[in-house]
């Protein structure tokens, strides 16, 4: 039966070539728009650790007060460095590492290469194991790096390719900043998006990854300024990087494992406790006013997905219902004009199901075509999409296996949706009416 | 023409005049939105810089060993003095920022040292005595700094400006009776007085995000080199040879030391470069809303034709009778359009309504600005034309057709 329908549908669509290409191009357009800009919200909205991320946390401390706190009463979204050293040492969750962005400059050590500048992040050793950052060769550091101020350094494939040619460099040496550091470990590709481990620095979305991690102590006792944002709410006492450190200014980033909502109660609770020593001790001359939000909380309080993506996504969606209600009307047309045939058939003693059948066929059909349509618009959409967005987010848009299911199967089910108050109008057609009319 | 009739005739086909209405104003609703947004955007995008654009462009020297700041400021004067020498260069100046660039510094800006919250923000350009001339940004007040006023500091050093130049829509949010110059401000958050000596006509600040929108034009030149891992040096080619300053001016660096990275990318960037970059996103936004809104329109006037189409083919034989009762084609012609003109202003009632009410919402959700009813007005009367154009065929049509239709069956 259904190639019996097939066979009808495919006859009644070339009766009216013109209606019918109207309503495929419509399905189309409004499929391809509504893919296009979801493919670029889906990749600028995704979790960028979803195994993980309901156990990655961010703490914030309160160390400005009432005067530096938002409308909303929003601590600050970094921290001092006085405060991140604090919970390093108290290390009070699974894992944790405070990070600073850093921009250092590489020395390559063939003579006569020319210096390069690479961005990077000073953290802790917990940092790789609490992120599952993936190794190429190596490892990171342990511990007693960290303690002790070791001169090591994890880098980036993209680096090793550039120094080493790729071969494992783990145990040479790299000379960053004039000092020569050692290599432990190379990272597979890793560059994740957003980069949520630091989107107070990085703001979130960057084309270019983090090349060199160093231990944080080590940047530290090397005097390595920090790149990105520095907030202050008053002028450091001293002056230098030195001074930053003494200061009130946040500039740290921090990120906390822990497992489970009893671990995050109590984290917090020390959080509020640390504040409250604080508090005593004269340093804050506030109520404690610290936060703990997960990382997709936190992404989401951070404004990470730019608005600009979500209203783009929103107007597209509209574009495809104005789609949609066309194609209801259009169907309506198309069916309604075939009154007779219906009639005659249902005279005949075909079921109202049976017209179900026939007619839906033939919506699905034509959302069918106005997928494969779709397809191509989007193929060509994501490719210009670097035309009207960003290189860092329009590089993030892909077509990929899951975007082309998702295309054709949003083109047929929401074309069958839109015929199926038009099927339901030809259902009712009365068989008794129409072939008297005739 | 008479409208009872077609309001009658209507309710034969209420799905089709439900759907086409509906479509209006959907489409409306989206359209006045996006049309809305890409004004805005435009908007946003013309601002004046405030600098002499069409010949100003930007290098970065990032500086291979930092750990010396008395070596990297006499090599920044070494620099400066390179590039003025140049045949295609008219001045250059060191800077940590410049309008439009998207990051640099800002502070609060105070009138009174103990003062909590801030009076505004501004955004903070290091410049020294060739600034203004580099920029072509005039005084239109006080005086420019002289090369003795010039220091040096590193980046985390406390700003001890003495003297500072500021742009007139700071110098008017500071002092709206236009008494500012001579006074004291506090730009450095509330350490240490710097007296205004000069006001500049527009001058853009750095920050181009929304949440800046209020400071856009605050900015304070702060006289001193900043000697950072890395600097800037706005260069101003000659009239008509930037192409050649661009070329010219990174080669005068290297040869002054190689010690140093220029980007091959974006190392050096003209003006015209800087400001696509600043705008990139909303230039993108207002293309996007563009190409959505031609569609729609294109889609809904496809759509019109279609339906109207179906209609005028199922009412043939009554278009018949009409006309063999003595109706002109005129008459026919008009009640279609009557009929598409009733429906239309159905369609833009609602669509108006939608159109505010999403605009509402997207003012809570994303920072949107208030929906002029200009747009709406104009939205409407661009689908009710649009309604017309796209039925104006099919009722062309039916005006055709004959008195005979009136005696055949179907």
């Amino acid at each position: 039966m259904f190639s019996y329908y097939l066979e009808l549908a495919l006859r009644s669509l070339r009766r009216s070539p013109g209606l019918t290409a109207l309503m495929v191009l419509a399905i189309g357009f409004g499929v391809a728009a509504s893919m296009t800009t979801w493919s670029v919200f889906r990749a600028v909205s995704g979790d960028p650790i979803p195994w993980k991320s309901s156990q990655l946390f961010v703490p914030q401390i309160d160390n400005w007060g009432p005067n530096g706190r938002s409308d909303d009463g929003e601590p600050p979204n970094a921290m001092s460095y006085a405060d991140a050293m604090a919970l390093m040492r108290d290390h009070r969750a699974k894992r944790q590492s405070a990070m600073y962005q850093v921009s250092p400059s590489v020395v390559p050590a063939e003579a006569g290469k020319h210096p390069l500048n690479v961005s990077g992040h000073a953290v802790y050793g917990e940092f790789f194991p609490m992120l599952d950052v993936p190794f190429k060769y190596g490892s990171g550091w342990s511990e007693s790096d960290d303690t002790n101020r070791a001169t090591v350094v994890v880098i980036s494939a993209k680096l090793n390719q550039k120094l080493f040619g790729g071969a494992s460099s783990v145990g040479k040496t790299v000379n960053i900043e004039g000092k020569d550091y050692r290599v432990v470990g190379v990272l597979d590709d890793w560059n994740p998006q957003p980069r949520f481990y630091d989107v107070v620095n990085t703001g979130g979305f960057s084309t270019t990854g983090d090349d060199v991690f160093l231990p944080f102590l080590t940047a530290i006792q090397t005097s390595m300024p920090n790149d990105g944002n520095t907030n202050c709410n008053a002028v450091p006492e001293e002056s230098g990087f030195v001074g930053l450190q003494h200061s009130e200014c946040v500039w740290i980033a921090y990120m906390a494992e822990l497992d489970g909502a009893a671990a995050a109660t109590s984290y917090r609770n020390y959080l509020n406790d640390y504040s409250r020593e604080q508090q005593q001790a004269g340093r804050f001359r506030w109520a404690p006013n610290s936060r703990l939000r997960d990382l997709p909380a936190w992404l989401d309080n951070q404004h990470v997905v730019p608005s600009d993506t979500k209203v783009s996504l929103l107007v597209a969606l509209g574009l495809l219902l104005v789609c949609l209600v066309n194609t209801v009307g259009l169907l309506l047309a198309k069916f309604l004009r075939r009154s007779g045939e219906i009639g005659v058939r249902r005279a005949l003693g075909a079921q109202r199901a049976a017209i179900y059948a026939q007619f839906l066929t033939e919506a699905g059909i034509v959302g069918l075509a106005g997928g494969v349509l779709g397809l191509l618009l989007t193929g060509a959409g994501v490719a210009s999409v670097g035309w009207v967005l960003p290189r860092d987010i329009a590089a993030l848009a892909r077509v990929d296996v899951s975007l082309l299911l998702l295309t054709l199967l949003v083109a047929v089910v929401a074309t069958m949706l839109a015929g199926l108050y038009p099927t339901f109008r030809a259902s009712r057609v009365q068989p008794a009416w129409q072939l008297k009319s005739n | 023409m008479q409208i009872k009739p077609i309001l009658t005739a209507m309710r034969h086909h209420k799905a089709g005049t439900v759907l086409i209405a509906l479509q209006i104003a959907l489409t409306l609703a989206i359209v006045c939105n996006a049309l809305f947004i890409i004004q805005q955007r435009t908007a946003r995008m013309s601002r004046p810089s405030g600098v002499d654009e069409a010949n100003l462009f930007v290098i970065r020297s990032d500086w291979t060993d930092k750990s010396d700041a008395q070596r990297i400021d006499a090599q920044m004067q070494a620099d400066l003095i390179a590039l003025r020498q140049l045949g295609s260069v008219q001045d250059a100046a060191p800077t940590n920022s410049f309008p439009l660039r998207g990051s640099g510094w800002d502070n609060f800006i105070k009138l009174q040292p103990d003062q909590v919250k801030m009076t505004t923000d501004a955004a903070m350009f290091f410049s020294d005595d060739h600034t203004l001339a580099t920029l072509g940004t005039h005084l239109i007040a006080g005086r420019n700094f002289t090369a003795s006023e010039i220091g040096a500091q590193r980046p985390r050093d406390a700003m001890h400006a003495a003297q500072v130049i500021i742009s007139k829509d700071l110098a008017r949010r500071l002092y709206p009776d236009g008494s500012v110059l001579g006074k004291t401000i506090y730009v450095s958050m509330g350490r240490g007085p710097a007296t205004v000596i000069g006001i500049t006509d527009t001058l853009q600040a750095h920050m181009i995000s929304s949440w800046a929108n209020a400071y856009a034009y605050n900015a304070v030149l702060v006289p001193a080199r900043l000697l950072n891992d890395y600097t800037y040096y706005l260069v101003r080619a000659r009239p008509g040879q930037l192409d050649a300053a661009m070329r010219d001016a990174p080669k005068a660096l290297y040869a002054q030391s190689r010690m140093r990275i220029i980007d091959r990318k974006d190392g050096v960037m003209s003006f015209a470069q800087v400001r696509q970059r600043a705008y990139e996103r909303d230039l993108g936004m207002a293309i996007l809303m563009g190409i959505i809104s031609v569609v729609l329109l294109a889609i809904t006037a496809a759509g019109i034709v279609g339906l109207t189409s179906f209609w005028v083919g199922q009412r043939r034989k009554q278009i018949g009778v009409r006309r063999a009762l003595g109706a002109t084609r005129g008459d026919i012609l008009h009640y279609f359009l009557t009929e598409n003109l009733l429906i239309g202003f159905g369609g833009v009632l609602v669509g108006a309504v939608l159109a505010i009410g999403i605009n509402l919402w997207m003012v809570t959700q994303f920072e949107m600005a208030r929906l002029s009813l200009v747009y709406v007005v104009s939205g409407v009367v661009v689908l009710l034309l649009l309604g017309q154009g796209a039925v104006l065929g099919p009722a062309l049509r039916a005006s055709r057709v004959s008195p005979v239709e009136a005696t055949r069956s179907v």
